[in-house]
């Protein structure tokens, strides 16, 4: 119970300091909204009316408590520049995002899992050390250069699917899948490469255990052995790295949103940022931040499930 | 562990199984070429904010709806640069200049099913002037003293003083019609004449325009246009090259069309716009505030070798502000033609052989590309350059434009008939010549001829003082699939005009 209360105060702390931090980055930021939205030419009055009707001419502190309270509801205020409400642009947006981030996270599982564990068994053989080896070019392939080859690749040389854009899944669900496939790859490709290190080492440590020994030593095959006893506490590190790569993973959808065009998180904050729209770039920020607390959150639960020592703490 | 998985699996299994089963046709479905009512997709950069050109700057709104959404009492002849009728039939201009009168057409109504009389020439030409517009442009509106119904097919606009230039400003966006019962909700919800109306605004993604069965004039042949916005270059010509879109109707990467030329499935387009690219020249303070310097500058710079570099060689050579469609151009090969000798001459003469300049540019490719053949052939005659990019709009705007904090810059000057700018001091050149103010207010007073031969005037004047250097006009570049007719060659006015486009 303690444990809850304590977690639940550090959830807040975070989003709290957060919102201060985003809110001072923004208005720290050299370019008036008032201004890029007049245009060139703008008269100075023009722009004070603008700003009034804005309420950037208020105090900072105003200006931060005036959104910051409207958060907990969800309200997210209303955009200076497309003069629409934010919170349900963001939602439509994230829905994007989040389909290009499990899709690419399924993708590495799929990737990582069988290579990872394929590449500790046979360490000391070839096979070991070329999996080893691939993954380590993988790791290096940022995820926007993978995009790039692939529709180049898959789309402008074969043909076979769309360079890009967004169809959601309930309009035409198989146009859907044709233009995630690729973006999931670059994203998920990538990451896999990243995951199957990690899988490689936790299942290398589990199988120079002692419980794994006593299993072969009762008659089971090596891999029986792994899969009834060595593949949950493998998977206890294989999920932290999990959760901290859904935080890469995320960021790497802002750049793969781009190079596919699609009108995910990415490109609303990227055209915010451009267009100064403060309010809009704080609140996709914070539900950015939101999202990787909530992750941090997950991994914890996750945790006490796979290792039952630590329910008693919980 | 391995139950959470499944979803994932099956989702990706599902993929492949969609991406193979569909293998070989690129063509989305609904869309197959040929169809009379397969939308026309066109692929564009800059994406509006908003659907509102009153309230809030940037040339992607006029961009999709000018013309083709809203239309004005006139517009502008892409190819001759002359203003036609379009919701007024006719007109007269007083002797003196200062009385136009409208004869409306009639029969047309807006997409809200409203008739457009001259009750609505009022409406819109007098919230032009009052606090309802925000952006700066309005004040192309500030010439008019009052409007009258006269009838309701008959509309008369009074001028407080003779003004050239009030009628060209009405093809922009200020001359765009409202019907009084429609504006509000323009950032979401537009109402027009045009032969067009927008369907659906997916942000971050498509404009939808819908042909409208109740229009006026003859209905165009598409039903449906898709605008479609790719912030990366790249991504559009792929999308051109997988059949994802039909027509780039901006090229940003000229690089690119190397690979059109000569593919018979494409046509590639290239004509003239507004955009003159501007190699910015503080005239009121540092080095650059002493004309030897600045014609110096200007006579360091090979023209050629910049458009070379920054545009792949696409686009015009020209001499002052003022692009071939004007009816004032004129070639000035001999103000400052390139002589890296006579530019290190007058440096010296001027007493500062090696002067060192800020170089702060808008982040454009253009302009980042051309910064550098600049400063290398600055540097060749001895002057210094740190180049600066500033992020384009926002702190471009602020350091350049309205502080004027810069010695050089660089961005493209995309408005119309925007030599004007050279008789405002205040403007960033901060350039003051009493004898080009008074050219301009004279343009605005005189005949047709008079107007032509003021602007001349002013033309060789700025380029004599080197107020500013012109690297070159950009080009309006189109590539499209090959059955894609009407087309506009030039770009010239804020529209892009929609009305004529066919396939087949």
């Amino acid at each position: 119970m303690l444990q809850l209360v304590r977690r639940t105060a550090v959830f807040a702390a975070g989003l709290v300091v957060a919102s201060v931090v985003v809110f001072a980055f923004m208005s720290v930021l050299p370019g008036d909204p008032a201004r890029v939205a007049l245009g060139v030419n703008a008269t100075e009055e023009a722009v004070a009316a603008t700003r009034a009707a804005f309420g950037t001419d208020r105090p900072l502190v105003v200006q931060y408590l005036d959104w910051v309270s409207g958060l907990p509801v969800g309200d997210f205020g209303r955009s200076y520049v497309t003069d629409v409400d934010i919170g349900p642009q963001i939602v439509d947006r994230l829905l994007v995002t989040t389909w290009l981030v499990f899709s690419g996270m399924a993708v590495a599982l799929v990737v990582a899992l069988p290579l990872g564990v394929l590449a500790a068994v046979h360490h000391r053989r070839a096979g070991g050390t070329a999996i080893t080896a691939f993954s380590q070019i993988g790791v290096a392939v940022p995820s926007f250069l993978a995009g790039i080859l692939l529709v180049t690749v898959f789309a402008v040389q074969l043909g076979w699917l769309p360079s890009g854009g967004w169809t959601p899944p309930a309009q035409d669900p198989v146009d859907f899948l044709r233009k995630l496939l690729l973006p999931a790859l670059a994203l998920g490709l990538v990451q896999g490469a990243v995951l199957t290190r990690y899988v490689r080492s936790a299942v290398l440590d589990v199988l120079r255990e002692d419980y794994l020994r006593t299993a072969r030593s009762k008659g089971l095959t090596p891999g029986r052995a792994l899969v009834r006893h060595g593949l949950r506490n493998a998977a206890i590190p294989v999920v932290t790295v999990l959760g901290l790569q859904l935080a890469t993973l995320l960021v790497g959808a802002v750049v793969v949103e781009r190079v596919f065009v699609i009108p995910g998180l990415g490109s609303l904050l990227l055209d915010g940022v451009a267009n100064r729209d403060l309010l809009l770039v704080q609140g996709v920020v914070i539900v950015l931040v939101l999202a990787v607390l909530v992750v941090n959150f997950l991994v914890d639960v996750a945790y006490t499930v796979l290792d039952p020592r630590l329910r008693r703490a919980a | 562990m391995h139950a959470k998985l499944r979803p994932g699996i099956l989702l990706l299994a599902g993929a492949l199984l969609a991406a193979g089963c569909s293998a070989g046709s690129t063509a989305s479905p609904g869309t197959a070429p040929g169809s009379p009512d397969a939308p026309l997709r066109i692929g564009l950069t800059a994406e509006p904010a908003n659907l509102d050109f009153t309230r809030t700057d940037g040339a992607a709104i006029p961009e999709a709806l000018l013309v083709n959404v809203y239309e004005g009492l006139v517009e502008l002849n892409q190819q001759t640069g002359e203003i036609e009728p379009a919701l007024a039939e006719s007109w007269t201009v007083s002797p003196d200049g200062l009385v136009y009168d409208f004869t409306l057409r009639e029969g047309v109504t807006f997409s809200n099913g409203e008739a457009f009389t001259a009750d609505d020439v009022k409406f819109s030409i007098e919230r032009v002037k009052s606090d309802a517009w925000t952006v700066s442009l309005k004040s192309g509106m500030d010439a008019v003293a009052g409007v009258e119904v006269v009838s309701p097919t008959h509309a008369r606009v009074t001028l407080s003083r003779p003004s050239n230039s009030w009628l060209f400003r009405m093809t922009t966006r200020i001359g765009a019609m409202f019907d009084p019962s429609g504006v509000g909700d323009l950032a979401n919800a537009p109402v027009g004449t045009g032969p067009y109306t927008v369907s659906e605004f997916r942000r971050g993604d498509r404009l939808v325009l819908t042909r409208r069965d109740d229009y006026w004039g003859e209905a165009p042949a598409i039903r449906q246009v898709d605008l479609q916005y790719f912030r990366d270059a790249t991504a559009a010509v792929n999308a051109l090259l997988t059949d994802g879109i039909d027509v780039i109707g901006t090229v940003q990467a000229p690089e690119a069309l190397a690979q059109f030329d000569g593919d018979s499935r494409f046509q590639v387009i290239e004509g003239t716009t507004n955009g003159e690219v501007t190699l910015a020249m503080n005239n009121a303070s540092g080095p650059t505030s002493d004309v030897r310097v600045r014609r110096a500058i200007a006579m360091a710079i090979d023209h050629q070798a910049v458009l070379d570099t920054a545009w792949a060689g696409r686009g015009a050579l020209i001499d002052t502000m003022v692009p071939p469609t004007d009816p004032w151009h004129q070639p000035l090969p001999d103000v400052t033609p390139y002589n890296p000798e006579a530019a290190r001459a007058l440096l010296a003469e001027a007493g500062t052989p090696n002067p060192s300049l800020r170089f702060r540019i808008a982040n454009l490719p253009y302009a980042v590309a051309a910064a550098q053949v600049v400063q290398s052939q600055l540097a060749a005659v001895g002057i210094q350059t740190q180049i600066e990019p500033l992020e384009m709009p926002a702190r471009w705007l602020e350091t350049v434009f309205r502080n004027a904090d810069y010695d050089l810059s660089i961005v493209a000057h995309v408005e119309p008939r925007d030599i004007s700018t050279f008789g405002q001091p205040g403007y960033y050149w901060r350039y003051t010549n009493p004898e080009v103010q008074r050219l301009l207010a004279d343009s605005e007073t005189g005949s047709a001829e008079q107007q032509v031969d003021d602007l001349r005037q002013v033309g060789r004047l700025i380029a004599e003082d080197a107020a500013a250097d012109w690297l070159f006009l950009l080009p309006n570049l189109i590539v499209a699939d090959a059955d894609v007719k009407g087309l506009p060659q030039n770009r010239i006015g804020e529209a892009l005009d929609l009305t004529a486009l066919s396939r087949g």
